[in-house]
């Protein structure tokens, strides 16, 4: 067995220079009630201003517990996460990235509009300026016809583009989101990844991504983090640089085929470990 | 609307008709006895059964007699007069409302209390459980009669036993209710920072209300039990229950189910209410409650 990338190379100077996310030597054990369970084994990362990376891997690889780690939802029990150069609990209170669950998440007593308004009440907005704000996200995501609408008047799909309007109302530097189209249909997925790609171009955020689609990690991501499972651990980081002006074409491209073959690979690596 | 009329009138008729069965069944005795005592031989069944549906303190009162009955007390006689059933009714309904009133604050109280502090529910629950076991015929007197010595009288002692009774619903419901937002709901409010006030009024308070509307329509039924529960020990003057106790004790059992209907159509016209209100909150709140 060779193990593919043990520590992540620098890359940019960008990325270096200040990284976003910083993540060392990080390890996270959950006290279940019959023996400990290791979630996360010594991950080592870190993620540059800009920069779009995904985290792929089986389901309990880690993946999603990692991304709570940075959003300060799980502690970890070893090594240090940074997050603006500051710990995610600081980074939490400061309100300094948004976060897309699985679900959209939506409080269904909520209009869409005030759904959206929801992050900006409780940061102490004046009335004019959350509407003012919600207006904007929610052209954003196309969905302004929406408004007065309740969350149960959408579409599983238009849901979830509302849980980004949200996430994105407040505009936060940094993007986590995981596995935000996970329930969607292949159609709208193509279709919401396409927006989304143009959405991180617009705006330069900094987006954590998990998923577990080989694809939308490659179409989508600057970087592309494979886990692997039991325990939960880093088996390869891969480089896209797809050019930025991209569409879903491109996936018929023999570059996008290649880095997809590499994640393929790291996968399975992680997974033929995993089977002893 | 229109379409569950029909099933609603098929229930009223088939109780109008055992109503009617049981009032005949069961003061059939009575009227056979009256006839052997006057010796009467040459009744028909037509006349037994006539008998028994307009016997002056029958067992069982058949409707007519209880409409004729609340024809006399409700439309008859000025509200404001002590035979009309308008009056005692208000008397009982107006204790209940205000018993309501304060045993829902009661009971949120009590149930924001044992979700936000752990040791409260382990500390408060064996107690608020015990309260419901005990019979509140039982209680009833005591509180009336102790209340009575502090020189509380009137409203406030049928108030505070209602409240003794409608707390309970609440507290049920809203500890389930405010504990009703999911793992989701609660993790996208803390990636917000917000503070455990935001997080209560933006995200457990909403998610309760359908809880709550539950909880206050059992409780509302229940103050007017309680209310007129409040009324038997001390052999109030005024109200539903004084009327149930002076209708018992003279025998008068039509004045006793005239009471009993006005006591349950009040009862259904609160729930009715707190299902309006209950309407008009869930359109406000998306109509999805």
């Amino acid at each position: 067995m060779t193990k593919l990338a043990s520590v992540p190379e620098p890359g940019l100077a960008a990325r270096a220079a200040a990284p976003v996310v910083e993540i060392d030597h990080l390890n996270l054990v959950f006290n279940a009630a019959d023996a400990p369970v290791q979630a996360l084994t010594d991950v080592n990362l870190a993620i540059g201003k800009g920069e779009f990376v995904s985290f792929i891997g089986p389901s309990g690889c880690g993946k999603t517990t990692l991304l709570r780690v940075v959003a300060d939802l799980e502690r970890a029990t070893g090594g240090t996460v940074k997050v603006n150069g500051v710990s995610p609990e600081e980074a939490r209170l400061a309100r300094a990235y948004g976060y897309v669950f699985q679900a959209a998440a939506l409080y269904p007593w909520r209009s869409v509009q005030r759904n959206i308004t929801l992050p900006l009440e409780i940061m102490g907005m004046d009335r004019a300026e959350r509407e003012a704000r919600a207006a904007r996200v929610l052209d954003l995501v196309n969905l302004s016809a929406f408004a007065r609408k309740f969350p149960w008047q959408l579409s599983g799909g238009m849901q979830q583009r509302v849980s980004i309007a949200r996430a994105l109302s407040f505009d936060p530097a940094l993007l986590l989101m995981d596995e935000p189209f996970g329930a969607l249909d292949e159609i709208i997925r193509d279709h919401l990844n396409e927006e989304l790609l143009r959405l991180w171009r617009r705006t330069q955020k900094t987006v954590l991504f998990v998923t577990h689609s080989i694809p939308e990690a490659v179409f989508l991501s600057t970087r592309i983090v494979v886990m692997s499972a039991r325990p939960g651990r880093i088996v390869d980081v891969i480089d896209a640089d797809l050019p930025a002006d991209r569409t879903l074409e491109i996936r018929e491209s023999a570059e996008f085929a290649a880095i997809a073959h590499r994640v393929r690979a790291g996968l399975r690596a992680g997974h033929s470990y995993d089977e002893g | 609307m229109s379409g569950s009329l029909g099933p609603v009138l098929a229930i009223l008729g088939v109780l109008v008709v055992i109503w009617y069965a049981g009032a005949v069944a069961l003061n059939a005795q009575r009227v056979l006895d009256g006839y052997e005592s006057e010796e009467t031989t040459d009744w028909t069944w037509r006349d037994l059964v006539a008998d028994t549906l307009s016997m002056e303190r029958p067992i069982l009162p058949a409707p007519h007699q209880v409409l004729i009955e609340l024809d006399k007390t409700v439309l008859d006689v000025a509200p404001t007069s002590r035979r009309s059933l308008v009056y005692h009714g208000w008397v009982t309904l107006s204790s209940a409302l205000v018993g309501f009133v304060f045993g829902t604050l009661l009971g949120i109280v009590l149930a924001v209390g044992i979700v936000h502090v752990p040791t409260l529910e382990r500390a408060l629950m064996p107690w608020i459980i015990a309260s419901q076991t005990i019979p509140i015929l039982a209680i009833a007197p005591m509180i009336i009669v102790v209340l009575g010595s502090l020189g509380l009288v009137g409203l406030l002692p049928k108030a505070i036993i209602s409240a003794y009774l409608c707390f309970f619903p609440v507290t049920i419901g809203m500890v389930k209710g405010l504990t009703s937002p999911d793992r989701i709901q609660l993790d996208l409010i803390r990636t917000y920072s917000a503070s455990e006030t935001q997080v209560f009024w933006k995200l457990r308070w909403p998610a309760s209300v359908a809880f709550l509307f539950a909880s206050l329509k059992v409780a509302i039924a229940l103050a007017v039990v309680g209310a007129i529960v409040g009324e038997l020990p001390t052999g109030a003057a005024a109200g539903l229950g004084a009327r149930l106790l002076s209708g018992s004790y003279y025998g008068q059992t039509v004045q006793i189910w005239a009471a009993l209907v006005v006591a349950s159509v009040m009862a259904g016209l609160a729930v009715l209410a707190v299902d309006l209100a209950e309407c008009a909150t869930a359109r406000h709140m998306g109509g999805q409650l």
